[in-house]
């Protein structure tokens, strides 16, 4: 007799608990072997791009907080940026630094958890991930002393911040700069030489160079293949030209390679930290803005180097005192585009950890 | 033809020993988290708590604070008082639409309007989350923050850092990689 066997259709998510909230995706397998992956999001979608269309500018900063909400910092900044070089706002030098502390801050904290993620895809559940919590922890308090706020910080302002530091604010990062690079020691430690981790990392998921490149990825997902891209080097927005950083890039593109990308530009973040608070100036935190702001018409496109790639953000103006369009470009989405060329032929087990390697946010994606 | 990643054990497991050492290490060391409702941390000074204090002496009415708001959760009605001044007849905040964005409290010319540091304030019904002109006064349970507030930030105590509870004073290999 002749053993028939039949492709199966599996519906991952959306309240699958290792697809970062609510991504879907519909495999294909043959036996346990993937042989198509079809995403489907917009399970988060809240229409923030609309909303903005009828909001001030200012009104629109505490909406950015809800897209990339484990980076909301660098969301905050990206938006200021793009309205500040539509109407030309000045940004005093203070709070260039300060924006500077804030994103770098954010971006520990952001690479923190993806990559503790990444040991909990792995099947170690939760407890290798609290090392790294504790760390963002510590931002998040440097963060709720700036602004008041964990998560959604509204805290950059067209032209400035909101705030200026408190005075203990210093001595913490400070502290925290110092203390931070044992640390990755430890989480090296837990994992770069951990003989499951190598065995399933190493090779799996492997994005070529070429692919990296067409499907215009970003941010460590991209440098991890190989190409030297970061838009703090190769557009440098605010003060980045002024800080000796380097740009860490993987060999093979694999899942491995990211997470050892995402490990070496904490350290990279701790050097530029270092750098920023040698040499923050004393000065104002904000330059005077009318409160309800109207951008001369154009339009722009305003981008910078998140933790998860490029995030741009579009705007039209038409002289009012909102945007005529508001429009996102979001690093992770893009970045999930080239998801059914790194898992098919993997198993499911892998597929799983192939899409945590891309460090998705669904509020960014969704939007 | 499926693609099979290779389990290779070349250390002799040297790396899992490495890492139990960490956890180890952990372990034997002080825990850095609290039992949360017995034990409570100090917010910081600036913390937006789900709150508002609200002062009827210093608001003149003007309702920039509704102006600001972007979802429009600020309701304030007025009349003509004596001697051009406005009576504020109503002054609602709905909490439950409310983001805490902080936004109203930035934009309050005359510092009538402040957020509060409470931040356990569940309500059985969404109408109890309506805060309207009594329920917004300063009282011992509803203390202002000092966001957007510099005077009142300078009087509150110092916020826990888990920092402080739980940092290294020294550091292995330096400073920076």
């Amino acid at each position: 007799m002749e053993v028939r066997t039949e492709p199966f259709v599996l519906n991952l998510g959306p309240h699958h608990p290792s697809t970062h909230g609510v991504f879907r995706m519909r495999v294909t397998f043959d036996g346990e072997v993937v042989t198509d992956v079809e995403p489907m999001f917009g399970y988060l979608h809240r229409g923030i791009e609309k909303l903005a269309e009828g909001r001030t500018y200012t009104q629109i900063i505490p909406l950015t907080d809800r897209l990339d909400y484990l980076a909301a910092m660098s969301n905050n900044w990206g938006y200021v940026m793009a309205v500040e070089k539509l109407a030309g706002v000045p940004v005093p030098e203070r709070a260039e630094y300060l924006r500077v502390i804030c994103g770098e801050l954010m971006r520990i904290a952001s690479h923190a958890l993806a990559t503790g993620f990444l040991i909990n895809e792995l099947g170690a559940f939760f407890t290798p991930l609290m090392y790294m919590y504790r760390e963002r922890e510590k931002i998040l308090d440097l963060f709720d002393m700036l602004c008041g706020q964990r998560l959604t910080y509204n805290y950059m302002r067209i032209g400035g911040v909101s705030h200026d530091a408190p005075p203990e604010f210093f001595p913490a990062v400070k502290q925290f700069v110092r203390e931070m690079p044992s640390y990755i020691d430890e989480y090296e430690g837990l994992i770069t030489t951990n003989e499951i981790v190598l065995s399933r990392t190493k090779g799996v998921g492997v994005l070529p160079r070429n692919l990296a490149i067409n499907a215009s990825a970003s941010g460590p997902f991209l440098r991890a293949s190989g190409v030297q891209w970061d838009l703090r080097r190769k557009d440098p927005y605010s003060i980045y030209d002024r800080f000796k950083f380097d740009i860490p890039t993987g060999q093979n593109g694999d899942v491995y390679d990211r997470y050892w990308v995402r490990i070496n530009e904490m350290r990279q973040s701790v050097r530029i930290l270092e750098q920023a608070l040698a040499d923050i100036p004393k000065g104002d935190h904000r330059s005077r803005v009318p409160h309800l702001l109207r951008p001369p018409v154009g339009e722009v496109y305003g981008h910078i180097e998140a933790p998860r790639g490029e995030l741009g953000y579009y705007l039209v103006s038409d002289n009012s005192i909102a945007p005529y369009r508001f429009h996102v470009r979001p690093a992770t989405m893009i970045n999930l585009t080239t998801l059914r060329e790194l898992a098919v032929g993997w198993k499911l087990a892998d597929l799983i950890v192939i899409f945590g390697s891309i460090d998705v946010v669904l509020g960014e994606i969704d939007r | 033809m499926p693609k099979q990643s290779k389990l290779r054990f070349n250390k002799f497991g040297s790396g899992i020993l490495k890492g139990m050492s960490v956890t180890m290490k952990n372990l034997l060391g002080r825990a850095i988290t609290t039992s949360y409702p017995e034990h409570k941390l100090v917010v910081s000074k600036r913390f937006r708590g789900n709150d508002f204090v609200w002062y009827p002496d210093k608001c003149t009415g003007c309702a920039t604070c509704a102006k600001s708001c972007p979802q429009g959760n600020v309701k304030v009605v007025t009349k003509r008082g004596e001697e051009n001044a406005y009576d504020v007849e109503t002054f609602e905040i709905d909490t439950g639409r409310c983001t805490f964005c902080g936004l109203c409290v930035e934009s309050c010319p005359y510092d009538a309007l402040c957020l509060g540091r409470e931040y356990e304030l569940a309500q059985y019904r969404r109408g109890g989350l309506v805060l309207s002109k009594k329920d917004l006064l300063e009282s011992e349970a509803r203390q202002p923050s000092g966001y957007f507030r510099p005077k009142i930030e300078k009087k509150l105590p110092k916020q826990t850092l888990l920092l402080e509870r739980a940092g290294r004073k020294k550091s292995k290999n330096g400073s920076s990689a």
